[in-house]
């Protein structure tokens, strides 16, 4: 029995991916302070931001090699404003945008939603996190294939809630569906499946869907890159009108300098780093 | 709820998955089709030997039998009365039957039956498997008239119709014999050239000192010609029928006996002694009769002296035992018991009481059959009596556990089948949870739980078997309720006959359905099916969401 245990704690604190990233540490830190020089470090918003990445490294493996795609970023987007991210791809964007979207864990650093800590949070409580607090739309739209338009706009209704309170408050949460749908155009189209909709139909389902369960924040990543400009605009024009009027907070990932031109603020993330651009 | 939507869209959308579970369908719908069809026969089976058989038995090794059956039947009552509804005695003792057909004898083995006819119906379904009518109602050992399933063409004619059309027949051909001979003997004194002395002398020793009625007619025609028996005559009076028919019987005094208008002691015997079922030329099944009651019978069986010696007795055959358990229709033989008691010498000389072989007892509906069998076991002791107790269960036993271990070697095989189908509903599940990658991912980004993803794809586990298992239940019920139909389409398709009434003496397909079997079937398949699912539900749980989003 004695003999195991230690074998079994040091298999614990080796468990993390932060084991091998480790050795690669003190360069890190040294760019880190480069980093500092360049002021590559996003400020802290404190109270204002409603999510932060503070000092976050994410590393991928392949097959053996490690690679890092995040050096240790700080990442803060303000309440009530859309802050875009752009990047090339491989850059790390979605990556990020993952993270915030407790989707990924970082290997360091941490993630906090409205001053909150999100990244430790137990599996469970992450998933709740998401269902209740944000809205993810995504350049391929992701609507699930099975389901007419309004069961994917009531999705996560649905998830976020058991058999019993979805059919008390169905009523509720069809009329909430309904107003959505109204605001994205798609009344008409209420009991087509995704297939039968256009590229920037599903997009504005998408956005429907992601904004059902009232949510404080939007992560959008890469909406406009799978549409035509026209589509593309106006889900744009669509998530300002959303801003304006809703003072929903938005996280953008495009590559579209001109689209990001727009936004409020704007990050560049390059070589694993974060520049502040506006 | 999102669980169950998906759930119920993939069963509409995704028809390779239905395609994996036909196999669930089929090994359900087999497992109820061969169960009932198993249940069914075996019921029948026992039916039948129940039927046949009374409940409880008490015997002796001996074919000479209890000399005192009533004391034994007082301890019986005292003992298990409560229970008991009927009793009866019985000799049993092996014999040989002789019998006439296309002019020759033939000799074969039966278990000759003596049975009291007043109380035997009472223990068993005896009545219930005799051919006429009357019979049916109550045994009397006497020929009837006519009236023996006049639906089966190849048993008419019967009874006495058939007797005295038989007598006719042999008249006839005695008169015929006659004349023939009388002109022969005519043309032989004409040409003065008359039989040798020798050869009229052996056949007149030949001759029983009695004649029938045939002989007599022959005689007078005979004699019309003659005036004096010549040897025609002789030889007239013994072609007129077989020596069997025309010995004179001890128990008439001596008188002669006369076939067309008396019987001997009746028998019923089992209808495959008198009879074989085979296929005419066209494969219709025809039954052929050699015997129909209105035959003599001769039968040997052994006294009960020691050593025993065989004895003859002429019986009539009154009737057919038809309990469509072969094994008992071809060498079960009934004859009244006090007949085989007084032949075998049974019957002690001072109280007049016979003697007999097993004393049967029924058991009043709901009465238990082991507690009765044992507590008569223990009230006759092997190292008292000479008796065994059995149940009808225990002489039959062998042939039951042969059964039930067939029905339950079938049963393991096709859930194999249905085990098999298993791994291809896995097999499935792992491509559908491959293809389901994306929708997993954003699931996952909706914030679904590990655990509910888990539960979709248990879920639409649990329905795929539950559609499979429920069609196989429909399809099964619908083939068993159809099943005599299907049967007779495969035979016009294959040519062959899938239920060959000659061997089997069902007309048609017997079968039981046990509301049990049908449950627990289903709920074995939807079982399956559940553990097939959970392996790649697990899988399906465990995906990185960022993965799954990535995955093209």
């Amino acid at each position: 029995m004695n003999s195991i245990k230690p074998a079994k704690m040091n298999s614990k604190v080796n468990k993390p991916v932060t084991g091998p990233y480790r050795v690669v540490r003190p360069e890190l830190e040294l760019d880190t302070i480069e980093g500092a020089f360049e002021q590559t470090r996003m400020p802290s918003l404190g109270e204002k931001a409603i999510v932060e990445a503070r000092d976050v490294k994410k590393s991928y493996r392949r097959s053996k090699t490690i690679v890092p795609v995040l050096k240790g970023v700080d990442f803060s987007a303000e309440r009530g404003k859309i802050t875009a991210i752009v990047g090339q791809s491989g850059s790390g964007k979605s990556t990020l945008l993952h993270l915030l979207g407790t989707l990924d864990r970082p290997d360091s650093g941490e993630i906090q939603f409205d001053g909150q800590r999100t990244d430790n949070l137990p599996a469970r409580k992450r998933d709740a996190f998401r269902n209740k607090q944000l809205g993810m739309i995504f350049q391929f739209y992701h609507l699930l294939p099975e389901l007419t338009l309004l069961e994917n706009v009531i999705a996560p209704a649905m998830i976020g809630q058991s058999i019993f309170s979805y059919f008390r408050n169905r009523s509720a949460i069809l009329k909430r569906a309904k107003e959505l749908t109204d605001m994205v155009g798609l009344s008409h189209r209420l009991h087509h499946k995704p297939c039968e909709l256009s590229g920037g139909e599903m997009q504005r389902t998408a956005i429907a869907r992601a904004l059902v369960t009232s949510p404080k924040l939007l992560l959008a990543d890469e909406p406009t890159g799978n549409l035509d400009q026209e589509s593309g605009h106006s889900i744009l024009q669509l998530m300002r009108d959303l801003n304006r009027d809703t003072g929903l907070t938005i996280v953008m990932v495009t590559h579209d300098e001109n689209i990001a031109q727009q936004c409020d603020a704007l990050v560049r993330l390059k070589g694993g780093k974060l520049e502040a651009l506006k | 709820m999102y669980k169950l939507l998906l759930c119920w869209r993939y069963l509409k959308t995704r028809w390779i998955a239905l395609a994996s579970i036909v196999s669930v369908t089929l090994g359900v719908a087999t497992l109820i089709v061969v169960n009932s069809v198993m249940d069914g026969f075996t019921s029948q089976m026992q039916d039948r030997m129940h039927g046949i058989l009374s409940d409880l038995v008490v015997e002796t090794r001996g074919t000479n039998g209890i000399a005192q059956p009533d004391w034994y039947i007082d301890r019986i009552r005292a003992r298990i009365g409560d229970s008991v509804e009927g009793v009866t005695t019985v000799v049993t003792l092996p014999a040989m039957m002789t019998f006439h057909h296309n002019g020759s004898s033939h000799t074969q083995q039966i278990n000759l039956i003596g049975i009291d006819q007043k109380t035997y119906a009472s223990v068993s379904d005896f009545s219930k498997y005799l051919i006429h009518p009357d019979n049916k109602a109550q045994l009397d050992f006497q020929l009837k008239q006519t009236g023996y399933a006049p639906e089966r063409e190849a048993l008419q004619p019967s009874g006495w119709e058939y007797r005295n059309k038989v007598e006719q027949l042999k008249k006839e051909r005695a008169n015929m014999q006659a004349q023939y001979l009388a002109l022969q003997d005519k043309i032989a004194k004409e040409s003065r050239s008359p039989l040798p002395p020798a050869l009229a002398d052996q056949n007149l020793k030949k001759l029983d000192s009695e004649t029938n009625d045939g002989a007599s007619t022959s005689t007078e025609v005979a004699n019309a010609e003659t005036g004096t028996q010549t040897e025609a005559e002789r030889m007239a009076a013994m072609l007129a029928g077989p020596s069997l028919t025309t010995l004179a019987n001890p128990q008439l005094g001596g008188r002669v006996f006369d076939p067309s208008k008396e019987q001997r002691t009746g028998i019923v015997l089992g209808i495959g002694i008198g009879s074989v079922r085979g296929r005419d030329p066209e494969g219709k099944v025809k039954d052929y009769f050699f015997i129909r009651p209105g035959d003599d019978v001769s039968v040997a069986f052994p006294n009960a002296g020691t050593p025993p010696r065989a004895i003859d007795e002429m019986f009539t055959v009154v009737d057919f035992y038809e309990s469509k358990m072969s094994e008992y229709d071809a060498t079960f033989a009934f004859v009244p018991i006090e007949t085989l008691q007084r032949a075998r010498g049974m019957i002690d000389p001072a109280s007049k009481v016979g003697a007999v072989t097993s004393i049967q007892i029924k058991l009043k509906p709901g009465a238990d059959l082991s507690a009765a069998r044992n507590a008569l076991r223990d009230e006759f002791p092997p190292q008292e009596s000479y008796v065994q107790v059995n149940s009808w269960r225990d002489t039959q036993g062998p042939l039951l556990q042969a059964v039930q271990m067939e029905t339950t070697i079938l049963n393991i095989l096709l859930f194999m089948i249905i085990a098999v189908a298993g791994f291809g509903i896995l097999a499935t599940f792992f491509m559908i949870v491959v293809e389901k990658t994306r929708d997993i991912g954003v699931l996952k980004s909706l914030g679904a739980p590990g655990s509910g993803i888990a539960s979709i794809f248990l879920g639409y586990g649990v329905l795929l078997g539950s559609v499979g298992s429920g069609a196989g239940v429909v399809c099964g019920l619908l083939f068993v309720w159809k099943i005599n139909e299907i049967a007779r389409i495969l035979e016009w398709f294959t040519g062959r006959e899938v239920f060959d009434p000659t061997v089997y003496y069902f007309d048609s397909i017997p079968t039981i359905i046990h509301p049990f079997t049908i449950v627990w079937v289903s709920i074995g398949a939807v079982l399956i099916a559940i553990m097939a699912s959970v392996l790649p539900s697990i899988r399906a749980a465990r995906m990185h969401p960022v993965e799954a989003l990535r995955y093209e």
